[in-house]
């Protein structure tokens, strides 16, 4: 792999900035040069929230391009359809099944797409489209904030590195009495995609 | 060893390396993470200030005796520093001074997208521009040895895009920062007391150090020329070097990385050797025009790269294809959706505090000043109670202005617990001694939250967590002699309706303290009660719980209420606004 552009999406609260951190950190032990950026402030929940994390031999721009993420990790259905001009032909499209109505749908007249309407939207703007029980998972196993692993152990069938590489990199970001946990989200993540037969590229 | 760092945290390493000795700002999105960086590094005093005055009066009251410093906030910030900025750049220092401005482009946290880089010429001082986290380290170090090399304060200028993005940076862990002694305290009034008699002679000294600047400018590695394809020439500098450099790959570059004073030798020989020269720059025109007026043509610059907003590198795509730098879109473009997606705007938090306090001010029906910090997206429906904002602590002066012009309705200030230290002290003092019946709510919620959860005067927490002296809010009200003070929980939204329709006939100022810890604070998650819940039988969905604009509350198929067990955070309103009845807290579930 030469190189990789990731757009990490959802909801504030949902554990993008943390996951981000994991996957630019996994791309310089990996020997890339790696950019990540993402804003903060003005209110830390339950806004729009995006990571861009990009891995190559040289890296100048921080921020992705119109039609340059490979990999879109939406962690809630809704934010998926935001950012899908970032898609190219080839893209891998990761949808964590989380709903999360904006006010705009409690309060006001809008409506929450449903998943089916969603799997349409995504179809033919990506290569792969798979959605993720990263939300179901994570409730299964305790603990809803780790539905963030769950999605990296999905990803992580995609790209050239070794889980032993991935577990070093979550142990050293998460704290010590959480690591178990996500550890087992992470492979649960994994096995998520092994289940819907999908091929390892690399 | 290669590390992956913000911007922010890179000059907090650079300041450290250097061998900074005191540090000090006043939070601000892009900038706090700066002072927060170094204040892990225990050789280093590091302390947040009420605002950015008097932070920056502290810095230069340190590099004055002999201390290397460090003074960081956002673009603002610098506004409300401004008076100090000034004549710092005619005193000089004694020690290296280092201001970081951090400004924001696109406008993610803040309510203007003014380019501070106006300040370095207007002020006359040197300006450094770094374009990623490398450069933010090696530059800050650099800027302390400039600042001392040539007597004046050094403006590191960032941007968003730059303060919170990570990219690697080479760092020797090992390295220890020299110890440096501090000198004999300059007795130099000449230098140092700025009546007139002084500053009239300081202010050629500003003038001859400029160009002496400029000298250096010219031949500083800071500023490059990178020859590639001669066909065309980009002069840039910071985060819009990046998207550049992604977009016209093989181009000439001028890369500047002192950007004032600019080095007009190396703009004019990089000029000559080019046949087409572009100016690609985030905000205002500030390279442009300079280069313009050395009578070098630009061929492209705000003409074609926008004035307003950030930048990408798709904003600087479509700007060199307006320029025909670059084809037309390749292809078509993919089609749009065919559903409209709801927005997802930032909103306050289940169970934050504010929420309260705005559901019982829109049923007062009075004129709402508000001011700098997270109670502003109070704005935004359903809660739709707030009239004006502008600056940090100008809530209180206009609602004074408000009563002061005669209107019938009453006027009332709303402004956060830093916000109010900050710089809403002198405004509530202007009302107890001017006299009025203005009514004042501080929105104390224990922290500055908006920036990520800071100390400040009223909570007497430092940098560090450690404990500082304390100073509450409503002893202030009353040492300046008001009489109506008064400090209500903020999650008890009936108390705050009977205040404010008492206050309302009070012929004398009035100062409401409305107390609960912000719901992320570790010590309000520790006495979180459990989710509250709807009894599906006693909802009618009315709709009154929908108006309190909690994201925790959402609607079911029928169109009832029903809470998000992960969401809620358990502050009751809900509960007080039904009618029905139909709202509980857990405990109550299954008894």
């Amino acid at each position: 792999m030469e190189q990789a552009n990731f757009l990490l999406v959802g909801v504030g609260g949902q554990g993008i900035l943390t996951a981000g951190d994991i996957l630019a950190q996994l791309g310089l032990q990996a020997g890339y040069e790696v950019k990540k950026s993402e804003v903060h402030g003005m209110s830390q929940r339950g806004g729009a929230v995006n990571s861009h994390v990009r891995f190559g031999r040289v890296v100048y721009s921080p921020l992705i391009g119109r039609g340059g993420a490979d990999y879109l990790l939406a962690f809630e259905m809704l934010e998926a359809l935001r950012w899908v001009h970032f898609l190219h032909p080839r893209s891998v499209v990761l949808v964590n099944d989380e709903r999360l109505p904006p006010l705009a749908v409690t309060s006001g007249g809008a409506r929450y797409p449903e998943p089916e309407e969603v799997r349409r939207e995504l179809a033919g703007r990506a290569g792969r489209v798979l959605f993720i029980e990263g939300a179901r998972l994570s409730r299964e196993l305790g603990n809803p904030r780790v539905a963030n692993a769950v999605l990296l152990g999905a990803l992580s069938t995609f790209l050239p590195f070794a889980p032993s590489l991935w577990e070093e990199v979550i142990r050293a970001r998460v704290p010590a009495r959480h690591f178990e946990l996500n550890r087992q989200a992470f492979y649960l993540g994994r096995a998520q995609v092994e289940s819907q037969g999908e091929q390892m590229p690399h | 060893m290669k590390q992956l760092l913000s911007g922010n945290e890179a000059i907090a390493r650079g300041a450290y390396e250097a061998g900074v000795r005191v540090g000090t700002a006043y939070p601000g999105t892009p900038s706090t993470e700066i002072l927060e960086s170094l204040s892990r590094y225990p050789e280093v005093r590091t302390l947040w200030a009420p605002n950015e005055k008097v932070a920056l009066e502290t810095a230069l009251g340190a590099a004055y005796a002999g201390a290397r410093t460090l003074v960081a906030m956002k673009h603002v910030g610098l506004n409300v520093a401004a008076d100090p900025f000034f004549y710092g750049a005619y005193t000089g220092i004694e020690a290296g001074l280092v201001i970081v401005s951090a400004d924001d482009p696109g406008m993610h946290s803040s309510q203007n997208e003014q380019d501070n880089r106006r300040y370095s010429k207007f002020a006359r001082v040197p300006m450094l521009e770094p374009s990623d986290s490398q450069e933010a380290r090696d530059m800050t170090r650099l800027a302390f040895e400039l600042s001392e090399q040539f007597d004046v304060p050094v403006l590191l200028r960032t941007t968003t895009r730059i303060s919170h993005s990570h990219s690697i940076v080479e760092l020797d862990p090992d390295f220890v920062p020299p110890g440096r002694d501090l000198p004999p305290y300059p007795r130099n009034p000449q230098k140092y007391v700025m009546i007139p008699a002084h500053a009239r002679p300081r202010h050629v000294v500003v003038e001859e150090r400029l160009k002496r600047l400029a000298a250096y400018s010219e031949e500083t590695p800071l500023n490059r020329i990178e020859w590639g394809d001669r066909r065309l020439g980009i002069i840039t500098s910071g985060i819009s070097y990046a998207y550049a450099r992604e977009v016209f790959p093989q181009a000439s570059y001028l890369k500047l990385g002192m950007t004032f004073p600019l080095p007009a030798r190396k703009v004019r020989e990089f000029a000559a050797g080019v046949e087409r020269l572009i100016v690609i720059e985030e905000l205002d025109p500030f390279l442009e025009e300079e280069v313009r007026l050395l009578g070098v043509t630009v061929h492209g610059g705000k003409d074609a790269f926008p004035l307003l907003g950030e930048f990408d590198p798709d904003v600087v795509r479509a700007g060199g294809r307006q320029l025909g730098l670059l084809p037309p879109e390749d292809g078509p473009a993919p089609p749009p959706l065919s559903l409209e997606l709801p927005p997802r705007p930032p909103v306050l938090c289940p169970g934050c505090p504010h929420r309260s306090v705005y559901y019982a001010l829109r049923r007062a029906r009075m004129i709402v000043n508000s001011d700098i910090g997270c109670y502003t997206l109070a704005v935004l429906p359903p809660l739709s109670t707030t009239d004006t904002m502008g600056c940090m602590g100008g809530s209180i002066s206009m609602a004074y202005g408000v009563e002061l012009a005669g209107r019938p309705e009453r006027a009332v200030a709303t402004i956060g617990d830093s916000t109010f230290y900050h710089s809403g002290i002198p405004a509530l003092l202007n009302i107890a001694y001017n006299g009025g019946r203005t009514i004042v709510i501080v929105l104390d919620n224990r922290t500055t939250a908006m920036t990520g959860h800071q100390g400040h005067p009223g909570t007497g927490i430092g940098t560090r967590g450690e404990r500082l002296h304390e100073i509450p809010i409503e002893d202030i009200g009353r040492a300046f002699g008001l009489k109506r003070v008064f400090v209500v929980d903020a999650y008890d939204t009936r108390a705050m309706i009977r205040l404010l329709k008492e206050s309302r006939e009070a012929e004398e100022p009035t100062l409401i303290v409305a107390r609960r810890a912000c719901v992320l604070l570790p010590e309000a998650r520790a006495r979180q009660g459990p989710a509250y819940w709807v009894d599906p039988e006693r909802c009618n969905g009315c709709g009154l719980c929908f108006s309190v604009g909690c994201p925790a509350i959402l609607k079911t198929a029928e169109g009832k209420a029903e809470i998000s067990a992960l969401l809620c955070n358990a502050c009751d309103l809900c509960a007080q606004v039904c009618a029905r009845g139909a709202i509980h807290p857990g405990e109550e579930r299954g008894e």
